[in-house]
């Protein structure tokens, strides 16, 4: 199981680095989409189906809405001529589709059954809450447990103010004659 | 839109008197985030409309508000930072070297100095969420004001 993560992980920080070197906007966001998709299988991985459901529909949304705004915008497919022909593509299509269906088969089962609500981590949150030293049960979760999220919220909250500014800012941009 | 001089002295004294309790309130909610109901997230926001009644009733002075952009900015990039310091702290000094470790001693339980890191990272969070939204409030009439001049 370790080792599947660790593939993963490991594809994920190549798919960004290729993303951030990438000449073509369109190869970049398809390799930002190997780690939103790696995320999804690191979830599965992890035991939280939830996540994983979540982030490939956050993924599939975002990553098709994007190409459709870079097609329209900026892409010239016309002028790119790919030299490979049709038989390569649907063999890699099939190649990738048995990939996924064999993961899919084995990583699957290890999850619960459909409609059964496994309270685990209720549990663990429930029966350690003393052991955060907060009488507040709540915040006791939030900075405690989870405040790997928390960071992430406050951080969300940070790149939110950042856009109002970048987008409302006067001075800096183009001026229309 | 905000008139520049702000509004009658009646609104002018009663704001006044009723913006300083409102961000002692926020202060209160985010230290006993751990005792009681409340948190960082709230007690941020209940201060961050403090600072944004005082703005609507004195009147938006563009030149007062432009030198107080810088502070705003200054603190919220501050305390996200040493939020993320507190996380490695966790890592290096707590005895379980995972992110976010609790490394300060629990104390007891029900007292206002307990549990650990919790209360910075409540206070951490409440002065991060009340920059934040008072220098978006800020920012949106800056920004509306030299766009008519």
């Amino acid at each position: 199981m370790e080792i599947y993560l660790v593939i993963m992980l490991v594809l994920m920080i190549l798919g960004s680095i290729n993303s951030l070197h990438a000449k073509d906007l369109m190869s970049a966001v398809i390799s930002l989409g190997i780690v939103g998709f790696g995320l999804v299988i690191s979830f599965l991985l992890l035991y939280a189906p939830d996540l994983a459901i979540v982030q490939v529909v956050i993924e599939i949304i975002t990553l098709t809405t994007t190409i459709a705004v870079i097609v329209s915008a900026t892409y010239e497919l016309e002028k790119k001529k790919i030299g490979y022909s049709s038989g390569f593509y649907a063999g890699t299509i099939l190649i990738f589709t048995v990939i996924i269906l064999m993961v899919v088969s084995r990583f699957t089962n290890i999850l619960s059954y459909f409609g059964q609500h496994v309270m685990r981590m209720a549990d663990i949150y429930i029966k350690s809450a003393p052991e955060s030293g907060s009488a507040n049960l709540v915040t006791g979760i939030v900075l405690h447990f989870r405040a790997y999220d928390t960071l992430g919220e406050a951080t969300v909250l940070v790149t939110a103010v950042i856009g109002v500014l970048t987008i409302l800012r006067h001075s800096g941009k183009k001026k229309d004659n | 839109m905000i008139s520049p001089h702000g509004m009658t002295i009646i609104v002018k004294k009663i704001c006044q008197f009723i913006a300083p309790t409102i961000f002692l309130f926020g202060i209160y909610i985010s230290v006993y985030g751990h005792l009681s109901p409340g948190g960082g997230f709230a007690g941020g926001v209940i201060m961050a409309s403090a600072f944004i009644l005082q703005i609507l009733s004195d009147g938006s002075l563009l030149e007062k508000l432009k030198s107080e952009r810088w502070r705003l900015e200054l603190s919220e990039s501050l305390s996200i930072f040493s939020f993320l310091i507190l996380a490695v702290l966790g890592l290096l000094l707590a005895g379980t070297a995972v992110f976010f470790g609790n490394f300060l001693p629990p104390g007891k339980l029900g007292q206002l100095i307990s549990g650990g890191f919790i209360p910075i990272g409540n206070l951490i969070i409440g002065i991060e969420v009340c920059a934040s939204m008072t220098l978006i409030f800020v920012a949106l009439i800056i920004f509306k004001d030299e766009e008519s001049e």
